[in-house]
C-alpha cells in the first residue's frame, strides 16, 4: 500500500506495490491493531488531501468537515438503522460528497491562500453545527457505542476489524490512484501548473476543481467512516480544524504530490502520537507542531519526495511526477 | 435590544483589532498568520502572568505586554517567516499553523486548560449610565480604546510618511522599491506591529473573557471569515467587517440563538457568492 507509487514507472514498481500490500496486511501483527487501523484511515485521508494539494494545487484546510462529518453520518446510520457497517460507511461518504458540493462551489472561486482560509472557515461552521445540534450529534459527548454490524459476524476484536476496514482504505487509495492517472487527473495537474493556460485551452477550470474537491471529500469521508466504526464513536475533535491541519501535515511530511507519501506521514504521526499518549504526554502539539515547522522550513519535498528525487537523480530520465514537483516550484516564484 | 447591539460592538472590537493586524501583515508580507489567535492568547496570559508573578497591574500590562510580544514577532519574522516569504504563501500558512500548535500546547502544559481568573481594573469596576441603559464601564472602555486604536492606525496609514510607504509597499512592492524605498526594511516592523495588535486585544480580553490556552483558537477562524467578508488586504474593510460581524452575531443571538455561532459563516458564504473579493477587496487580488 505504502510504496506503490513507482508502480507506474517500471518493473521496480510492482515490487514496491507488493511490498506495500504486504506491509498493509501485516500491520496489525506488527503493531497494536487499533493503531494499525488508525494509520490506514489517516493514510486514505492524507491521499484525499494530496489529491487536491498535490494534483490540483488547492490547499484545503477544511477537510476535517468531511472526515468528521462522515464519522457522524456513518455513526448515525449504524446506530439508528442497524444496517451492516459497509452501508453506513457508503452513506457517510455519499453525505460528505453532498456536503462538499456547496462548500466546494463557493470555495473554488478563490485560489491559493484564499481557498485555504475559506475552506477552513466553512469547516469551522460544520464544527459549530455539530457542537450545537446536540439532539443529533450528542454535542460535546459525541456519538457513542456505534455498532460494527456485519451479518452477525463477530468483529469486536480490533485485529479482525482491521481486515474488515482495510478493503475500504485500499479501494479508496486505488480510486485516488486511478483519478491521478486518468485524463481527468492530467487536466487537474495542468490546472495546478497553470490555471490560465488550462482555461485558455478550453477546460472549465472551476468545474474541474469542484469535481476534484467533491471526489477528495468523498475519499476523506470514506476514511472518516471507517475510523468512526473502528473506534465506535464520532466526536467533535474529528471536525475540529486541527484535524484538517494534521492531515495536511501528513501530506507534507510524506511529500506533496506523491499520493503514497501521505501514508508514510500518517504512519509516523499516528505512531508518534500513540507513543506520546502511552508515555502520558498530553500536549502532543508541542512535538507535532515542531516537526511540522522543521519539515516546512527545511524538508519541503517530504520523505517520499526526497526518496524519489534521489532515485531520479541516479536515473537519467526524470520521472513524470518530478516534473510536477518542479512545476510546483515555478508556482512558488511567479515567473 | 440596544444593549445587545452594544454587546455586539464590544465583541466586534476584538474582531476588528485582530482582523486589522491580520490584514496589515497580509498586505505587507503576503502571509496569512494562523498563529494570530495564539498571540492574542499569549497577550491575555501575559497580562495574567504580569499580575500573578510580578504584581504589575492591568494598565502596565496594557502598556508593556504588546510591545514585548511585538518584539517576539520581530524575532520570529527575522528568523523564520522571512525564509518562507519568497515561496508559495501556503508554506508560511503551514508554518504559522505549526507555531500555533506549539504555543497553545506550551501554555496548556504550564497552566492547564482551565480558565485563569483576571480581575477588572478597579477604576473600571462600576457601570456607566448610557441614557437608555447602564453598561459595565470596562466594556465601554474596551470599545472606546479599540475604536481609538483603529482610528490611530488609519491616520498613521493615510496621513503620515511612514503610512504612505507602508501602503505603497503593500500595493506595489516592486514599484515602491524602484522608487528608492527599501521595502524589506519595513516588513519586519509591520509584522511586529500586527502581532502587538493581537497581543493588545488579548490584554484587553483578559478581564472580560476566560483566560485559557484555547481562547484564541476558535476566535481566529471567525476572524478569517471576517477578513474574507471585508476583503483580504483591505485595512478599512477588515475593521468595518469586524464591527459589523460583531453586531450581526449579537443581534442573531437575540433573534435566532441556534444560529448565533454560524451566522458569520453564512454571511461569508453570501459575500463569496456575491462579491468573491470581499466587500472592500480589490478584484485583482484574485485569480
Amino acid at each position: 500500500m505504502i510504496l506503490t507509487r513507482l508502480a507506474r514507472s517500471g518493473r521496480g514498481g510492482w515490487l514496491l506495490l507488493a511490498a506495500g500490500l504486504v506491509a498493509a496486511f501485516a500491520l496489525p501483527w506488527l503493531i497494536y491493531p487499533p493503531v494499525a487501523l488508525d494509520i490506514a484511515c489517516w493514510a486514505l485521508f492524507a491521499a484525499a488531501v494530496d489529491l487536491l494539494l498535490g494534483f490540483t494545487g488547492l490547499l484545503s484546510f477544511g477537510h476535517a468537515a468531511f472526515w468528521g462529518g462522515s464519522a457522524y453520518c456513518t455513526g448515525l446510520i449504524a446506530l439508528h438503522t442497524g444496517l451492516p457497517f459497509p452501508v453506513a460507511i457508503a452513506g457517510g461518504a455519499a453525505f460528505t460528497a453532498l456536503l462538499a458540493l456547496p462548500i466546494g462551489f463557493l470555495s473554488v472561486r478563490l485560489s491559493g491562500i484564499y481557498f485555504a482560509m475559506v475552506t477552513l472557515a466553512f469547516a469551522q461552521m460544520i464544527y459549530f453545527v455539530a457542537n450545537q445540534w446536540r439532539d443529533v450529534t450528542g454535542g460535546e459527548n459525541g456519538l457513542q457505542g456505534i455498532p460494527r454490524e456485519l451479518f452477525g459476524l463477530d468483529l469486536s476484536d480490533s485485529f479482525f476489524f482491521y481486515y474488515a476496514g482495510l478493503p475500504f482504505v485500499l479501494a479508496g487509495l486505488f480510486v485516488a490512484w486511478r483519478i491521478v492517472r486518468s485524463p481527468f487527473g492530467r487536466v487537474l495537474v495542468s490546472i495546478r501548473a497553470n490555471p490560465d493556460r488550462a482555461r485558455a485551452l478550453g477546460y472549465p477550470v472551476d468545474r474541474y476543481k469542484l469535481q476534484a474537491f467533491v471526489l477528495s471529500a468523498a475519499l476523506a469521508g470514506t476514511a472518516g467512516g471507517v475510523f468512526a466504526i473502528g473506534h465506535g464513536f464520532a466526536s467533535l475533535e474529528g471536525v475540529y480544524w486541527t484535524t484538517s491541519g494534521q492531515a495536511v501535515m501528513m501530506v507534507i511530511l510524506g511529500g506533496i504530490g506523491t499520493l503514497w507519501g501521505g501514508a508514510i506521514g500518517a504512519a509516523l504521526i499516528v505512531q508518534l502520537q500513540d507513543f506520546l499518549a502511552t508515555a502520558g504526554f498530553a500536549e502532543t502539539g508541542i512535538i507535532t507542531g515542531s516537526i511540522f515547522i522543521v519539515v516546512v522550513l527545511l524538508f519541503r519535498r517530504g520523505i517520499w519526495g526526497t526518496a524519489r528525487h534521489l532515485l531520479a537523480a541516479r536515473r537519467t530520465p526524470a520521472a513524470p511526477a518530478d516534473v510536477a514537483a518542479e512545476s510546483r516550484k515555478s508556482v512558488d516564484t511567479p515567473a | 435590544m440596544l444593549q445587545q447591539a452594544f454587546n455586539g460592538l464590544v465583541g466586534g472590537a476584538f474582531y476588528a483589532l485582530l482582523a486589522l493586524g491580520l490584514s496589515v501583515i497580509f498586505g505587507m508580507l503576503g502571509v496569512v498568520n494562523l498563529a494570530h489567535g495564539a498571540f492574542y492568547m499569549l497577550g491575555a496570559f501575559g497580562a495574567f502572568v504580569a499580575l500573578d508573578s510580578f504584581g504589575l497591574n492591568f494598565w502596565l500590562s496594557l502598556l508593556l505586554v504588546p510591545p514585548l510580544l511585538g518584539v517576539a514577532g520581530i524575532v520570529l519574522e527575522r528568523l523564520f517567516i522571512r525564509r518562507l516569504t519568497p515561496l508559495d504563501p501556503l508554506y508560511n500558512f503551514l508554518f504559522t499553523f505549526g507555531l500555533a500548535l506549539i504555543l497553545q500546547d506550551l501554555v496548556k502544559r504550564e497552566y492547564g486548560v482551565s480558565s485563569q481568573p483576571y480581575p477588572r481594573p478597579p477604576a473600571l469596576d462600576g457601570t456607566v449610565d448610557l441614557g437608555l441603559f447602564t453598561y459595565p464601564a470596562y466594556q465601554v472602555f474596551v470599545l472606546g480604546v479599540s475604536v481609538l486604536m483603529c482610528v490611530v492606525v488609519w491616520v498613521v496609514l493615510t496621513r503620515t510618511r511612514v503610512g504612505m510607504i507602508v501602503r505603497a509597499a503593500t500595493e506595489r512592492p516592486e514599484l515602491t522599491g524602484a522608487l528608492g524605498i527599501d521595502v524589506g526594511r519595513w516588513v519586519t516592523p509591520v509584522f511586529g506591529f500586527g502581532i502587538a495588535l493581537a497581543a493588545f486585544a488579548g490584554v484587553l480580553a483578559a478581564p472580560m473573557r476566560a483566560v485559557n490556552p484555547l481562547m484564541g483558537a476558535d476566535l481566529i477562524i471567525t476572524v478569517f471569515a471576517v477578513v474574507v467578508i471585508g476583503g483580504l488586504g483591505s485595512v478599512f474593510g477588515s475593521v468595518a467587517a469586524g464591527f459589523a460581524v460583531g453586531l450581526v452575531s449579537a443581534l442573531g443571538n437575540l433573534y435566532v440563538p441556534a444560529l448565533s455561532q454560524i451566522l458569520v459563516f453564512i454571511l461569508m458564504a453570501v459575500v463569496l457568492l456575491w462579491r468573491p473579493a470581499g466587500l472592500f477587496g480589490r478584484e485583482e487580488a484574485f485569480r
